[in-house]
């Protein structure tokens, strides 16, 4: 009897922790948006969170927006063959990077790059007591470190996953014609034929969502560190396994709302 | 002045402040002493509302900042300062946008003024030419220097110091203190130090106050403390190990 006693006491203690948790991280989210509106608008800092969360991420994107149509068309091209489809590579490559493919892998690497060095640096902040500092002068810390955060995600996000499909394309274009002779018409062509807007819309207010996910979990696990440096790597470290794994779950979730 | 009322504050079950009682007049100067981890930090974070008592009262002039919530909590906090432990700096910002931070933040100064008037606090504290270092690159002594002028360029009427001389070699952390003392009477702000620098400390302030047990065992002058025949405040600044006092 008693074992099952600690049983339920252990799954509860789990529930209700789960429970403050998720409390605690809506309403961390809900004071950084309340804060947008009013002054001071510290442009200065959102721009310059662009370019450490955007600017600085363009290089892995590039890379691995090439690589990933490089790939899916190398792989779609052999099963299409078997089937005389080759000619629907094109929309093919094109709508999994636009619909799926680049807002999540777009996601994910902003979170290993510039996911983990937000939980870092304002997880060093508070340990250093610089988040007090802040609040000691009367400036509010949501104003100063979440708000830019959450702007940058905002507008960095659409416009990284906007690159990565455009070289995925290009990648998937030299594999195809380049590699596989396909013809560039072709190519083009059936992208022109299947590619609406709506396929466009649903990619962007994804990686709009994933940038708000990114820069929202990596705050809040910075912000709320633990102790010394063992708690800012724990928190880099949740905040990367956290982000990744809510940009999976939000996508299927998401995907349902938007095909529905 | 700054009045604490029956302050009580636990942290996950465990009891640290049990019902404070402390009184600092305007332009006065209180060391709070007492062991380690005993609870003068918070203390102190409650005195500038960034801890939120349990129960009791923290008055800053009869309005108490527990309760303060929004632009009122904010107009309060402004006339404060604090020097943190380990200064608290910006370490992305050099020394000069340290101190000009506040100015460029909370005020509407021209940038030749807000230059003007970093200059002239980095001379009050004596870091001339230190201007374009980054925290990583000075000292302790200097990382407190700097914190100093960054909480004066504001011109509080309170500043709160947690340890200000803590790390620091003898000679530094006095010339810290000379620095505290001579700032405050050019600028004639109230001071609450938590400090360990016993005895230096009673030469160098109005009032003392001891913690022990979760709240304020013994106040008075720095003589009456030193006269005092309670053998828990005996052992204290006399750093005796035998005592009713135990070291854990």
């Amino acid at each position: 009897m008693s074992q099952i006693l600690t049983l339920f006491r252990i799954i509860g203690a789990f529930v209700i922790s789960v429970i403050r948790e998720t409390g605690r991280i809506g309403v961390f989210l809900a004071e950084a948006v309340f804060w947008i509106p009013f002054p001071p608008y510290l442009f200065g800092r959102v721009i310059k969170q662009i370019y450490f969360i955007g600017v600085k991420t363009t290089l892995v994107i590039l890379l691995t927006g090439t690589f990933t149509g490089m790939v899916l068309a190398l792989q779609i091209y052999f099963t299409l063959s078997e089937f005389g489809a080759e000619s629907r590579l094109g929309p093919i490559v094109a709508l999994s990077l636009i619909k799926e493919l680049g807002p999540v892998i777009c996601a994910l690497m902003v979170t290993g790059r510039a996911g983990s060095a937000l939980a870092a640096e304002i997880g060093i902040m508070r340990i250093t007591e610089q988040i007090d500092a802040l609040d000691t002068m009367a400036l509010n810390p949501y104003k100063y470190l979440i708000v830019p955060n959450l702007i940058a995600g905002i507008i960095s996000l659409p416009l990284l996953n906007f690159i990565f499909v455009f070289v995925g394309v290009w990648g998937g274009y030299a594999v195809g014609i380049g590699l596989m002779g396909l013809s560039s018409g072709t190519y083009f062509g059936g992208i022109k034929d299947f590619v609406d807007s709506a396929d466009i819309l649903e990619g962007l207010y994804k990686s709009l969502s994933f940038g708000i996910l990114i820069t929202w979990i990596s705050c809040y696990k910075g912000y709320f560190t633990g102790y010394g440096a063992e708690g800012v790597s724990k928190s880099t470290t949740q905040a990367v396994v956290l982000s990744s794994v809510t940009i999976l779950i939000w996508d299927y979730f998401l995907t349902s709302i938007l095909v529905a | 002045m700054i009045e604490v009322i029956n302050l009580h504050k636990s942290f996950n079950g465990q009891e640290v402040l049990r019902g404070i009682n402390l009184k600092v007049n305007d332009g006065q100067t209180l060391a709070l002493i007492g062991g380690s981890g005993k609870g003068k930090s918070v203390l102190l974070k409650h005195i500038i509302g960034l801890l939120k008592p349990d129960s009791g009262k923290i008055l800053i002039n009869n309005e108490d900042i527990s309760k303060l919530r929004g632009l009122k909590l904010k107009r309060l906090k402004e006339r404060f300062g604090m020097v943190f432990q380990g200064g608290a700096l910006f370490d992305s910002l050099t020394v000069f946008e340290n101190v000009a931070f506040p100015l460029r933040e909370k005020t509407r100064m021209k940038v030749s003024q807000i230059r003007e008037t970093v200059f002239e606090e980095l001379a009050e504290v004596g870091l001339s030419g230190a201007e374009n270092k980054y925290p990583s690159e000075i000292s302790g002594g200097m990382k407190k220097r700097v914190a100093l002028a960054r909480c004066l360029v504001m011109n509080p009427e309170i500043i709160l110091f947690d340890e200000p001389t803590t790390g620091l070699d003898p000679l530094t952390g006095k010339a810290i203190h000379k620095m505290i003392r001579s700032c405050q009477k050019s600028y004639k702000f109230t001071a609450v130090m938590v400090t360990h620098e016993i005895p230096d400390i009673f030469s160098l302030v109005d009032r003392v106050a001891m913690l022990y047990n979760g709240s304020i065992l013994a106040e008075g002058t720095p003589e009456e403390i030193q006269d005092s025949k309670d053998p828990v405040i005996h052992q204290f600044i006399h750093g005796e190990l035998e005592g009713p006092l135990s070291i854990r």
